[in-house]
Protein backbone atom coordinates (compact mmCIF):
# COMPACT_ATOMS: atom_id res chain seq x y z
CA UNK A 1 0.00 0.00 0.00
CA UNK A 2 0.83 3.68 -0.30
CA UNK A 3 0.48 6.77 2.09
CA UNK A 4 -2.61 7.75 3.32
CA UNK A 5 -4.67 10.15 5.42
CA UNK A 6 -5.44 8.19 9.26
CA UNK A 7 -9.39 7.88 8.53
CA UNK A 8 -11.26 10.91 10.54
CA UNK A 9 -13.90 8.47 12.06
CA UNK A 10 -11.16 6.11 13.81
CA UNK A 11 -9.12 9.40 14.60
CA UNK A 12 -8.10 9.25 18.27
CA UNK A 13 -7.68 13.20 17.98
CA UNK A 14 -11.68 13.40 16.81
CA UNK A 15 -11.28 15.81 14.38
CA UNK A 16 -13.35 16.44 11.17
CA UNK A 17 -12.82 16.77 7.60
CA UNK A 18 -13.62 19.81 4.81
CA UNK A 19 -13.14 18.24 1.59
CA UNK A 20 -11.23 20.47 -0.96
CA UNK A 21 -10.34 19.60 -4.69
CA UNK A 22 -7.05 20.69 -6.07
CA UNK A 23 -5.88 19.62 -9.95
CA UNK A 24 -2.46 17.87 -10.38
CA UNK A 25 -1.29 18.32 -13.87
CA UNK A 26 -5.12 18.82 -14.76
CA UNK A 27 -6.13 15.58 -12.86
CA UNK A 28 -8.52 16.13 -10.10
CA UNK A 29 -7.01 15.19 -6.40
CA UNK A 30 -9.34 15.42 -3.33
CA UNK A 31 -7.76 16.29 -0.06
CA UNK A 32 -8.99 17.69 3.13
CA UNK A 33 -8.82 21.89 4.50
CA UNK A 34 -6.30 22.22 6.51
CA UNK A 35 -3.30 19.82 4.31
CA UNK A 36 -0.69 20.81 2.68
CA UNK A 37 -0.19 20.45 -0.47
CA UNK A 38 2.34 17.26 -0.53
CA UNK A 39 -0.16 16.18 2.11
CA UNK A 40 -2.55 15.91 -0.50
CA UNK A 41 -0.71 14.36 -3.22
CA UNK A 42 0.60 11.83 -0.83
CA UNK A 43 -2.55 10.88 0.80
CA UNK A 44 -4.40 10.37 -2.78
CA UNK A 45 -1.01 7.77 -3.26
CA UNK A 46 1.05 9.92 -4.69
CA UNK A 47 4.69 9.22 -3.78
CA UNK A 48 6.51 10.97 -6.22
CA UNK A 49 5.58 14.58 -8.76
CA UNK A 50 9.06 15.63 -9.45
CA UNK A 51 12.07 14.81 -11.65
CA UNK A 52 15.54 15.63 -11.16
CA UNK A 53 18.50 16.47 -13.52
CA UNK A 54 18.71 12.60 -14.58
CA UNK A 55 15.12 12.08 -14.55
CA UNK A 56 14.94 10.29 -11.73
CA UNK A 57 11.24 10.69 -9.28
CA UNK A 58 11.45 12.77 -6.46
CA UNK A 59 8.94 13.58 -3.89
CA UNK A 60 8.80 14.03 0.10
CA UNK A 61 12.22 13.69 1.94
CA UNK A 62 12.65 16.30 4.67
CA UNK A 63 8.95 17.28 4.59
CA UNK A 64 9.57 20.50 6.93
CA UNK A 65 10.74 22.83 3.81
CA UNK A 66 14.46 21.93 3.87
CA UNK A 67 15.33 19.97 0.85
CA UNK A 68 13.56 21.42 -1.58
CA UNK A 69 12.97 18.20 -3.07
CA UNK A 70 9.09 17.95 -3.13
CA UNK A 71 8.45 21.71 -5.41
CA UNK A 72 5.62 22.20 -7.69
CA UNK A 73 4.23 24.71 -9.40
CA UNK A 74 1.35 26.27 -7.90
CA UNK A 75 -1.32 28.55 -9.71
CA UNK A 76 1.72 29.31 -12.14
CA UNK A 77 3.75 29.97 -9.40
CA UNK A 78 7.31 27.89 -9.92
CA UNK A 79 8.86 26.41 -7.34
CA UNK A 80 6.75 26.48 -4.32
CA UNK A 81 7.66 23.66 -1.69
CA UNK A 82 4.28 21.70 -1.63
CA UNK A 83 5.30 20.50 2.09
CA UNK A 84 5.13 24.36 3.28
CA UNK A 85 2.65 24.96 1.40
CA UNK A 86 -1.25 25.14 2.82
CA UNK A 87 -3.49 23.36 -0.11
CA UNK A 88 -6.61 25.92 -1.26
CA UNK A 89 -9.70 24.44 -2.64
CA UNK A 90 -9.04 24.80 -6.48
CA UNK A 91 -5.49 25.24 -6.91
CA UNK A 92 -3.65 24.18 -9.72
CA UNK A 93 -0.63 22.53 -8.88
CA UNK A 94 1.58 21.44 -12.24
CA UNK A 95 4.90 19.02 -11.48
CA UNK A 96 8.12 20.06 -12.37
CA UNK A 97 10.95 18.64 -13.57
CA UNK A 98 14.95 19.64 -13.41
CA UNK A 99 15.59 17.07 -16.08
CA UNK A 100 17.73 18.40 -18.88
CA UNK A 101 16.05 17.79 -22.14
CA UNK A 102 17.12 15.26 -24.11
CA UNK A 103 17.96 12.98 -20.71
CA UNK A 104 16.64 9.82 -21.20
CA UNK A 105 14.63 9.45 -17.53
CA UNK A 106 16.56 5.91 -15.60
CA UNK B 1 8.12 54.91 28.97
CA UNK B 2 9.81 53.12 26.31
CA UNK B 3 9.79 49.50 26.32
CA UNK B 4 12.37 47.42 24.28
CA UNK B 5 11.08 45.71 20.97
CA UNK B 6 12.25 41.90 20.94
CA UNK B 7 12.66 39.92 17.90
CA UNK B 8 11.89 36.28 18.61
CA UNK B 9 12.58 34.38 15.35
CA UNK B 10 11.00 30.53 15.81
CA UNK B 11 8.20 29.63 18.05
CA UNK B 12 8.28 26.21 18.85
CA UNK B 13 9.83 25.29 22.47
CA UNK B 14 12.26 27.52 22.88
CA UNK B 15 11.14 30.75 20.98
CA UNK B 16 7.79 30.62 22.83
CA UNK B 17 9.34 30.50 26.31
CA UNK B 18 11.54 33.65 25.08
CA UNK B 19 8.76 35.24 24.46
CA UNK B 20 6.55 34.79 27.64
CA UNK B 21 9.60 35.56 29.31
CA UNK B 22 10.44 38.70 27.10
CA UNK B 23 6.85 39.84 27.39
CA UNK B 24 7.59 39.41 31.57
CA UNK B 25 10.22 41.44 31.48
CA UNK B 26 7.91 44.08 30.62
CA UNK B 27 9.44 44.33 26.51
CA UNK B 28 7.00 44.30 23.14
CA UNK B 29 7.61 40.99 21.44
CA UNK B 30 7.51 40.69 17.80
CA UNK B 31 6.83 36.23 17.28
CA UNK B 32 7.64 35.21 13.94
CA UNK B 33 7.30 31.27 12.46
CA UNK B 34 7.34 30.20 9.07
CA UNK B 35 4.32 27.65 10.09
CA UNK B 36 0.91 28.96 10.34
CA UNK B 37 0.82 27.94 14.23
CA UNK B 38 2.86 28.15 16.76
CA UNK B 39 4.78 24.37 18.71
CA UNK B 40 8.37 24.04 16.57
CA UNK B 41 8.94 19.92 15.08
CA UNK B 42 8.47 19.42 18.71
CA UNK B 43 4.55 20.69 19.54
CA UNK B 44 3.52 20.60 16.03
CA UNK B 45 0.16 21.00 15.80
CA UNK B 46 -2.77 19.81 14.02
CA UNK B 47 -4.45 22.37 11.52
CA UNK B 48 -6.82 24.81 12.43
CA UNK B 49 -9.68 23.15 10.31
CA UNK B 50 -9.25 19.65 11.66
CA UNK B 51 -10.63 21.08 14.54
CA UNK B 52 -9.33 18.34 16.57
CA UNK B 53 -11.35 18.11 20.28
CA UNK B 54 -8.47 15.78 21.51
CA UNK B 55 -4.96 16.95 20.17
CA UNK B 56 -2.99 16.30 23.37
CA UNK B 57 -2.98 12.75 22.21
CA UNK B 58 -0.46 13.08 19.95
CA UNK B 59 1.62 15.00 22.32
CA UNK B 60 3.79 14.76 25.39
CA UNK B 61 3.24 17.66 27.63
CA UNK B 62 0.63 19.56 25.81
CA UNK B 63 -1.67 21.22 28.06
CA UNK B 64 1.57 23.08 29.46
CA UNK B 65 2.38 24.17 26.03
CA UNK B 66 -1.12 24.73 25.20
CA UNK B 67 -1.30 27.27 28.13
CA UNK B 68 1.45 29.30 27.08
CA UNK B 69 0.58 29.68 23.62
CA UNK B 70 -2.98 31.53 24.83
CA UNK B 71 -0.72 32.97 27.29
CA UNK B 72 1.97 34.20 24.44
CA UNK B 73 0.08 35.00 21.48
CA UNK B 74 -2.95 36.82 23.33
CA UNK B 75 -0.89 39.41 25.11
CA UNK B 76 -1.09 42.42 24.20
CA UNK B 77 2.63 43.42 23.98
CA UNK B 78 3.03 40.22 21.69
CA UNK B 79 2.54 40.38 17.98
CA UNK B 80 2.11 37.20 16.15
CA UNK B 81 3.60 36.52 12.98
CA UNK B 82 2.74 33.32 11.76
CA UNK B 83 3.47 32.60 7.53
CA UNK B 84 6.54 34.80 7.86
CA UNK B 85 9.88 33.98 6.29
CA UNK B 86 13.10 35.49 7.12
CA UNK B 87 14.93 36.01 3.87
CA UNK B 88 17.73 38.23 5.28
CA UNK B 89 19.84 39.81 8.40
CA UNK B 90 20.62 42.98 7.28
CA UNK B 91 24.19 43.53 10.36
CA UNK B 92 24.23 47.36 10.61
CA UNK B 93 26.74 49.56 9.71
CA UNK B 94 30.04 48.93 11.51
CA UNK B 95 30.49 51.58 14.68
CA UNK B 96 26.34 51.39 14.72
CA UNK B 97 25.50 49.29 17.91
CA UNK B 98 22.62 46.98 17.73
CA UNK B 99 21.43 43.15 16.35
CA UNK B 100 20.91 43.05 12.99
CA UNK B 101 17.79 44.14 10.95
CA UNK B 102 15.51 41.24 9.92
CA UNK B 103 14.27 41.59 6.45
CA UNK B 104 10.70 39.28 6.68
CA UNK B 105 8.13 37.98 4.06
CA UNK B 106 4.23 37.12 4.89
CA UNK B 107 2.22 35.05 3.58
CA UNK B 108 1.78 32.01 2.27
CA UNK B 109 4.90 29.83 1.90
CA UNK B 110 7.30 30.99 -1.01
CA UNK B 111 3.96 32.63 -2.84
CA UNK B 112 5.22 35.27 -4.66
CA UNK B 113 1.91 37.97 -3.61
CA UNK B 114 3.90 38.10 0.16
CA UNK B 115 3.99 41.26 1.68
CA UNK B 116 7.89 42.63 2.53
CA UNK B 117 8.56 44.18 6.10
CA UNK B 118 11.58 45.36 7.88
CA UNK B 119 12.13 45.17 11.85
CA UNK B 120 14.43 46.74 13.78
CA UNK B 121 14.46 45.25 17.23
CA UNK B 122 16.18 46.17 20.02
CA UNK B 123 16.96 42.63 20.24
CA UNK B 124 16.78 39.53 18.59
CA UNK B 125 16.51 35.98 19.35
CA UNK B 126 17.26 33.27 17.58
CA UNK B 127 15.36 29.93 18.00
CA UNK B 128 15.28 28.56 14.68
CA UNK B 129 15.35 24.58 15.55
CA UNK B 130 17.52 22.15 13.53
CA UNK B 131 16.60 19.25 11.00
CA UNK B 132 17.33 15.81 10.31
CA UNK B 133 20.73 14.98 9.60
CA UNK B 134 20.63 11.95 7.33
CA UNK B 135 23.68 10.41 5.76
CA UNK B 136 23.96 9.36 2.20
CA UNK B 137 23.26 5.81 1.27
CA UNK B 138 22.51 3.84 -2.19
CA UNK B 139 18.99 4.24 -2.89
CA UNK B 140 18.24 6.93 -0.59
CA UNK B 141 16.93 9.09 -2.81
CA UNK B 142 14.44 6.98 -4.13
CA UNK B 143 10.75 8.11 -3.75
CA UNK B 144 9.07 6.38 -0.06
CA UNK B 145 12.45 6.87 1.91
CA UNK B 146 11.74 9.72 4.34
CA UNK B 147 13.73 11.39 7.03
CA UNK B 148 12.26 10.47 10.13
CA UNK B 149 11.09 14.21 10.95
CA UNK B 150 8.61 13.95 7.52
CA UNK B 151 7.14 10.65 9.21
CA UNK B 152 6.39 12.49 12.36
CA UNK B 153 5.67 15.84 10.79
CA UNK B 154 3.31 13.81 8.44
CA UNK B 155 1.46 11.79 11.14
CA UNK B 156 1.16 14.36 13.68
CA UNK B 157 0.35 17.48 11.61
CA UNK B 158 -1.79 16.15 8.98
CA UNK B 159 -2.42 12.67 9.99
CA UNK B 160 -0.80 11.54 6.77
CA UNK B 161 0.98 7.84 7.44
CA UNK B 162 3.74 7.49 5.13
CA UNK B 163 3.67 3.70 4.75
CA UNK B 164 1.93 0.29 5.88
CA UNK B 165 5.41 -1.82 5.77
CA UNK B 166 7.66 1.01 7.28
CA UNK B 167 11.48 0.35 8.65
CA UNK B 168 12.22 3.12 10.92
CA UNK B 169 16.60 3.53 11.20
CA UNK B 170 19.79 5.86 12.13
CA UNK B 171 20.49 6.48 15.31
CA UNK B 172 19.82 8.35 18.55
CA UNK B 173 16.24 8.27 20.73
CA UNK B 174 14.19 9.99 18.01
CA UNK B 175 13.56 6.37 16.64
CA UNK B 176 11.30 5.96 19.43
CA UNK B 177 9.20 8.31 19.08
CA UNK B 178 8.88 8.47 15.42
CA UNK B 179 8.17 4.63 15.56
CA UNK B 180 5.48 5.90 18.08
CA UNK B 181 3.88 7.87 15.68
CA UNK B 182 3.68 5.75 12.93
CA UNK B 183 1.80 2.95 15.10
CA UNK B 184 -0.09 5.21 16.61
CA UNK B 185 -1.31 6.43 12.96
CA UNK B 186 -1.98 2.80 11.79
CA UNK B 187 1.40 1.67 10.12
CA UNK B 188 3.04 -1.29 10.66
CA UNK B 189 6.63 -0.79 11.74
CA UNK B 190 8.96 -3.93 10.97
CA UNK B 191 12.06 -3.12 12.91
CA UNK B 192 13.36 -0.13 14.04
CA UNK B 193 17.35 -0.24 13.73
CA UNK B 194 19.75 1.64 15.76
CA UNK B 195 23.02 1.63 13.78
CA UNK B 196 25.07 1.58 17.40
CA UNK B 197 26.14 -1.71 18.77
CA UNK B 198 23.83 -2.38 22.08
CA UNK B 199 27.65 -1.56 24.51
CA UNK B 200 27.42 1.67 22.85
CA UNK B 201 24.58 2.61 23.82
CA UNK B 202 24.46 1.51 26.88
CA UNK B 203 27.80 2.96 27.99
CA UNK B 204 26.80 6.29 26.76
CA UNK B 205 23.40 6.39 28.48
CA UNK B 206 24.54 4.77 31.99
CA UNK B 207 27.75 6.66 32.17
CA UNK B 208 27.56 8.24 35.57
CA UNK B 209 23.91 6.91 36.17
CA UNK B 210 23.06 9.00 39.35
CA UNK B 211 22.87 12.28 36.97
CA UNK B 212 20.75 10.66 34.70
CA UNK B 213 17.64 11.77 36.58
CA UNK B 214 18.01 15.06 37.00
CA UNK B 215 18.75 15.26 33.31
CA UNK B 216 16.40 13.21 31.86
CA UNK B 217 12.84 14.50 32.23
CA UNK B 218 12.62 13.11 28.98
CA UNK B 219 13.38 9.47 30.13
CA UNK B 220 9.63 8.53 31.50
CA UNK B 221 8.73 9.68 28.07
CA UNK B 222 11.38 7.38 26.11
CA UNK B 223 10.28 4.50 28.46
CA UNK B 224 7.11 4.56 27.37
CA UNK B 225 7.78 4.68 23.27
CA UNK B 226 9.96 1.57 24.19
CA UNK B 227 6.94 -0.21 26.30
CA UNK B 228 4.53 1.05 23.10
CA UNK B 229 7.31 -0.84 20.40
CA UNK B 230 7.35 -3.89 22.81
CA UNK B 231 3.37 -4.13 23.07
CA UNK B 232 3.29 -3.62 18.89
CA UNK B 233 6.06 -6.29 19.30
CA UNK B 234 8.11 -4.33 16.75
CA UNK B 235 11.79 -5.28 17.60
CA UNK B 236 14.36 -2.69 18.40
CA UNK B 237 18.02 -4.10 16.86
CA UNK B 238 21.18 -2.37 17.78
CA UNK B 239 24.43 -2.52 15.90
CA UNK B 240 22.30 -2.55 12.24
CA UNK B 241 21.24 -0.25 9.94
CA UNK B 242 19.72 0.22 6.50
CA UNK B 243 22.59 0.29 3.79
CA UNK B 244 20.63 0.23 0.60
CA UNK B 245 17.40 0.84 -0.73
CA UNK B 246 16.16 -0.18 -3.65
CA UNK B 247 12.84 -0.31 -5.98
CA UNK B 248 12.27 0.58 -9.67
CA UNK B 249 10.40 4.17 -9.26
CA UNK B 250 10.24 4.30 -5.59
CA UNK B 251 11.31 2.21 -2.20
CA UNK B 252 10.58 -1.27 -2.46
CA UNK B 253 12.73 -2.82 -0.36
CA UNK B 254 15.80 -2.18 1.98
CA UNK B 255 19.29 -4.45 2.81
CA UNK B 256 19.77 -4.31 6.47
CA UNK B 257 23.28 -5.06 7.83
CA UNK B 258 25.04 -5.68 11.10
CA UNK B 259 27.47 -3.03 12.03
CA UNK B 260 30.82 -3.03 14.24
CA UNK B 261 30.79 -0.25 16.76
CA UNK B 262 32.74 1.87 13.57
CA UNK B 263 29.73 1.39 11.65
CA UNK B 264 32.17 -0.66 9.00
CA UNK B 265 29.50 -3.25 7.73
CA UNK B 266 29.88 -6.60 8.67
CA UNK B 267 30.17 -9.06 5.46
CA UNK B 268 27.64 -11.53 4.97
CA UNK B 269 25.27 -9.95 7.36
CA UNK B 270 22.99 -8.49 5.00
CA UNK B 271 19.68 -9.47 4.64
CA UNK B 272 16.43 -8.05 2.61
CA UNK B 273 13.17 -6.72 3.50
CA UNK B 274 9.85 -5.51 1.50
CA UNK B 275 8.88 -2.34 2.54
CA UNK B 276 6.98 0.79 1.28
CA UNK B 277 8.59 3.41 3.07
CA UNK B 278 11.98 3.80 5.03
CA UNK B 279 12.46 6.71 7.85
CA UNK B 280 15.62 7.34 8.40
CA UNK B 281 17.67 9.88 10.69
CA UNK B 282 21.13 9.76 11.58
CA UNK B 283 21.42 12.95 14.36
CA UNK B 284 19.78 16.99 13.68
CA UNK B 285 21.83 19.72 11.41
CA UNK B 286 21.23 22.95 13.42
CA UNK B 287 19.46 26.08 11.48
CA UNK B 288 22.66 28.12 11.38
CA UNK B 289 22.10 30.60 8.36
CA UNK B 290 20.59 32.78 10.22
CA UNK B 291 23.25 33.10 12.91
CA UNK B 292 25.73 32.89 10.46
CA UNK B 293 24.17 36.25 8.95
CA UNK B 294 24.16 37.53 11.99
CA UNK B 295 27.66 37.57 12.61
CA UNK B 296 27.48 35.10 15.34
CA UNK B 297 30.60 33.07 16.61
CA UNK B 298 30.33 29.45 16.20
CA UNK B 299 31.89 26.52 18.51
CA UNK B 300 32.70 23.23 17.66
CA UNK B 301 32.19 19.92 19.06
CA UNK B 302 32.38 15.90 18.15
CA UNK B 303 28.67 16.28 16.55
CA UNK B 304 29.17 19.68 14.88
CA UNK B 305 28.81 23.22 15.12
CA UNK B 306 26.43 25.07 16.99
CA UNK B 307 26.23 28.80 17.94
CA UNK B 308 28.27 29.69 21.03
CA UNK B 309 26.48 31.12 23.80
CA UNK B 310 27.25 32.51 27.14
CA UNK B 311 25.31 31.62 30.23
CA UNK B 312 22.64 34.25 29.50
CA UNK B 313 22.48 33.13 26.31
CA UNK B 314 24.31 35.77 24.43
CA UNK B 315 25.95 34.89 21.23
CA UNK B 316 29.27 36.94 20.17
CA UNK B 317 26.64 39.50 18.78
CA UNK B 318 25.94 42.47 20.35
CA UNK B 319 21.55 42.20 20.84
CA UNK B 320 21.51 38.73 19.50
CA UNK B 321 20.16 35.69 21.61
CA UNK B 322 20.37 32.03 20.76
CA UNK B 323 18.37 29.48 22.19
CA UNK B 324 17.57 26.03 21.63
CA UNK B 325 18.59 23.31 19.09
CA UNK B 326 20.72 25.86 17.23
CA UNK B 327 23.08 25.69 20.57
CA UNK B 328 23.20 21.95 21.07
CA UNK B 329 20.89 19.15 20.79
CA UNK B 330 19.76 19.04 24.01
CA UNK B 331 15.90 18.42 23.87
CA UNK B 332 12.82 20.61 24.34
CA UNK B 333 13.02 20.93 28.36
CA UNK B 334 16.62 22.58 27.95
CA UNK B 335 15.16 24.73 24.50
CA UNK B 336 12.41 25.73 27.07
CA UNK B 337 14.97 26.90 29.59
CA UNK B 338 17.32 28.56 27.05
CA UNK B 339 14.55 30.02 25.76
CA UNK B 340 13.15 31.92 29.12
CA UNK B 341 16.47 32.86 29.43
CA UNK B 342 17.31 34.69 26.32
CA UNK B 343 14.15 36.15 26.26
CA UNK B 344 14.40 37.39 29.56
CA UNK B 345 17.55 38.94 29.48
CA UNK B 346 17.03 40.64 25.88
CA UNK B 347 13.77 41.62 27.26
CA UNK B 348 16.26 44.26 29.57
CA UNK B 349 15.33 41.96 32.60
CA UNK B 350 18.23 41.49 35.52
CA UNK B 351 20.15 38.84 35.14
CA UNK B 352 21.07 38.41 38.58
CA UNK B 353 17.39 37.21 39.68
CA UNK B 354 17.60 34.60 41.63
CA UNK B 355 15.07 32.58 39.95
CA UNK B 356 17.22 32.67 36.78
CA UNK B 357 19.56 29.91 38.90
CA UNK B 358 16.90 27.36 38.54
CA UNK B 359 16.48 27.69 34.70
CA UNK B 360 20.36 27.33 34.61
CA UNK B 361 20.32 24.35 36.10
CA UNK B 362 17.75 22.99 34.59
CA UNK B 363 19.68 24.00 30.83
CA UNK B 364 23.16 22.69 32.17
CA UNK B 365 21.37 19.41 33.14
CA UNK B 366 19.52 19.20 29.35
CA UNK B 367 23.45 20.15 28.22
CA UNK B 368 25.25 17.40 30.27
CA UNK B 369 21.84 15.29 28.75
CA UNK B 370 22.79 16.16 25.24
CA UNK B 371 26.58 15.16 26.05
CA UNK B 372 25.29 11.69 27.47
CA UNK B 373 23.26 11.36 24.14
CA UNK B 374 26.18 12.47 21.87
CA UNK B 375 28.10 9.43 23.56
CA UNK B 376 25.71 7.05 23.48
CA UNK B 377 24.46 7.91 19.41
CA UNK B 378 27.39 8.88 18.02
CA UNK B 379 28.18 8.31 14.08
CA UNK B 380 30.62 5.71 13.63
CA UNK B 381 33.50 6.93 11.41
CA UNK B 382 33.57 3.92 8.93
CA UNK B 383 29.87 5.05 7.41
CA UNK B 384 31.09 5.84 4.14
CA UNK B 385 32.14 2.01 3.75
CA UNK B 386 28.45 1.52 2.24
CA UNK B 387 28.55 4.28 -0.35
CA UNK B 388 29.36 2.99 -3.77
CA UNK B 389 30.59 5.16 -6.49
CA UNK B 390 27.24 6.04 -7.86
CA UNK B 391 25.57 6.86 -4.75
CA UNK B 392 23.89 10.31 -4.83
CA UNK B 393 25.34 12.29 -2.09
CA UNK B 394 24.23 15.97 -3.24
CA UNK B 395 20.38 15.49 -3.84
CA UNK B 396 19.84 18.13 -5.61
CA UNK B 397 22.69 18.38 -8.08
CA UNK B 398 22.56 13.94 -8.29
CA UNK B 399 26.54 14.98 -7.73
CA UNK B 400 27.39 11.40 -7.10
CA UNK B 401 30.26 9.46 -4.44
CA UNK B 402 32.61 9.09 -7.46
CA UNK B 403 32.58 12.79 -8.74
CA UNK B 404 33.28 13.73 -5.11
CA UNK B 405 36.33 11.29 -4.99
CA UNK B 406 37.74 12.52 -7.91
CA UNK B 407 37.82 16.16 -7.39
CA UNK B 408 38.46 16.04 -3.60
CA UNK B 409 41.75 13.81 -4.58
CA UNK B 410 42.03 16.27 -8.24
CA UNK B 411 44.72 18.67 -8.78
CA UNK B 412 42.74 21.62 -8.10
CA UNK B 413 43.03 20.48 -4.29
CA UNK B 414 40.08 19.97 -1.81
CA UNK B 415 39.49 23.74 -1.57
CA UNK B 416 35.26 23.56 -0.64
CA UNK B 417 34.67 26.09 -3.02
CA UNK B 418 36.86 24.10 -6.30
CA UNK B 419 34.79 21.12 -5.00
CA UNK B 420 31.28 22.78 -5.29
CA UNK B 421 31.86 24.24 -8.40
CA UNK B 422 33.38 21.06 -9.66
CA UNK B 423 31.04 19.05 -9.05
CA UNK B 424 27.57 21.21 -7.92
CA UNK B 425 27.65 19.52 -4.72
CA UNK B 426 25.53 21.94 -2.56
CA UNK B 427 24.55 24.74 -5.25
CA UNK B 428 20.90 23.08 -5.91
CA UNK B 429 17.92 24.58 -4.54
CA UNK B 430 18.43 23.52 -1.28
CA UNK B 431 21.98 25.37 -1.01
CA UNK B 432 24.07 22.18 1.04
CA UNK B 433 21.18 22.20 3.82
CA UNK B 434 20.95 19.26 3.40
CA UNK B 435 24.58 17.01 2.12
CA UNK B 436 26.85 20.06 3.52
CA UNK B 437 27.91 18.60 6.68
CA UNK B 438 28.43 15.09 4.39
CA UNK B 439 30.32 16.79 1.81
CA UNK B 440 32.79 18.94 3.83
CA UNK B 441 33.27 15.48 6.06
CA UNK B 442 34.06 12.96 3.09
CA UNK B 443 36.08 15.97 1.22
CA UNK B 444 38.40 16.39 4.42
CA UNK B 445 38.65 12.45 4.34
CA UNK B 446 39.38 12.00 0.79
CA UNK B 447 41.94 14.95 0.17
CA UNK B 448 43.91 14.53 3.75
CA UNK B 449 43.25 18.13 4.33
CA UNK B 450 41.03 20.42 6.64
CA UNK B 451 37.39 21.28 4.32
CA UNK B 452 37.11 25.12 5.29
CA UNK B 453 40.29 26.25 5.36
CA UNK B 454 41.12 29.58 4.67
CA UNK B 455 41.82 31.12 0.85
CA UNK B 456 43.69 34.30 0.74
CA UNK B 457 41.61 36.89 -0.30
CA UNK B 458 38.11 35.10 0.69
CA UNK B 459 36.11 34.43 3.95
CA UNK B 460 36.51 30.80 5.00
CA UNK B 461 33.85 28.41 3.57
CA UNK B 462 30.75 27.77 5.11
CA UNK B 463 28.18 25.53 4.57
CA UNK B 464 25.97 27.65 6.24
CA UNK B 465 26.57 30.88 4.57
CA UNK B 466 23.32 31.73 2.89
CA UNK B 467 22.53 35.49 2.13
CA UNK B 468 19.41 34.86 0.98
CA UNK B 469 18.28 32.60 3.64
CA UNK B 470 14.95 32.03 2.43
CA UNK B 471 13.64 31.88 -1.18
CA UNK B 472 12.23 35.27 -2.34
CA UNK B 473 10.38 36.23 -5.94
CA UNK B 474 12.06 39.09 -7.85
CA UNK B 475 8.43 41.01 -7.83
CA UNK B 476 8.56 40.56 -4.27
CA UNK B 477 12.54 41.96 -3.75
CA UNK B 478 11.29 44.70 -5.73
CA UNK B 479 8.35 45.73 -4.03
CA UNK B 480 9.01 48.56 -1.00
CA UNK B 481 9.45 46.76 1.86
CA UNK B 482 7.48 48.29 5.11
CA UNK B 483 9.57 49.81 8.00
CA UNK B 484 8.85 48.70 11.33
CA UNK B 485 11.69 50.97 13.11
CA UNK B 486 12.67 49.98 16.93
CA UNK B 487 10.40 52.54 18.97
CA UNK B 488 12.82 52.16 21.63
CA UNK B 489 15.40 53.83 22.67
CA UNK B 490 17.08 52.51 25.73
CA UNK B 491 20.68 51.05 25.46
CA UNK B 492 20.43 47.39 24.56
CA UNK B 493 22.98 45.70 26.64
Amino acid sequence: MSPRRVPAETDAVGRCERPLRITVDGETVEGVDGQSVAGVLLAAGRLAWRRGPSGAARGVFCGIGVCFDCLVTVNAERDVRACRRPARDGDAVTTQSRTAPGTLPR
Amino acid sequence: MTRRHVAVIGAGPAGLAAAEAALGAGARVTLIDSEEQPGGQYHRMLPEPYAATHPERLQHGWNAFDRRRRRVLAHPRCAWWPRTAVWALERPDPGTPGPPRVHLLRGPADGGGRSRHVLEPGALVLAVGAHDRVLPFPGWELPGVFTAGAAQALAKGERVVVGDRVVVAGTGPFLLPVAGSLLEAGSRVLEVLEANPAATVARGWLRRPWELPAQAAKLPELVEYAADLAGHRVPYRTGRTVIEARGADQVEEVVIARLRADWSVVPGSERTVPVDALCVTHGFSPRLELAVAAGCALRAVSSGEFVAVDRDQRTSCPGVYAAGEITGIAGAQAARAEGALAGWVAGGGDSRLPALLALRRSRDQGRAFARRLARAHPIGGQWPGWLRPRTVICRCEETDYDALRRAATGQAGADPRVIRLRTRAGLGPCQARVCGPTVAELTERLSGEAAGRQVQGLPAASPHRRPIAQPIRLGELAAPPERIPNSDTEEWS
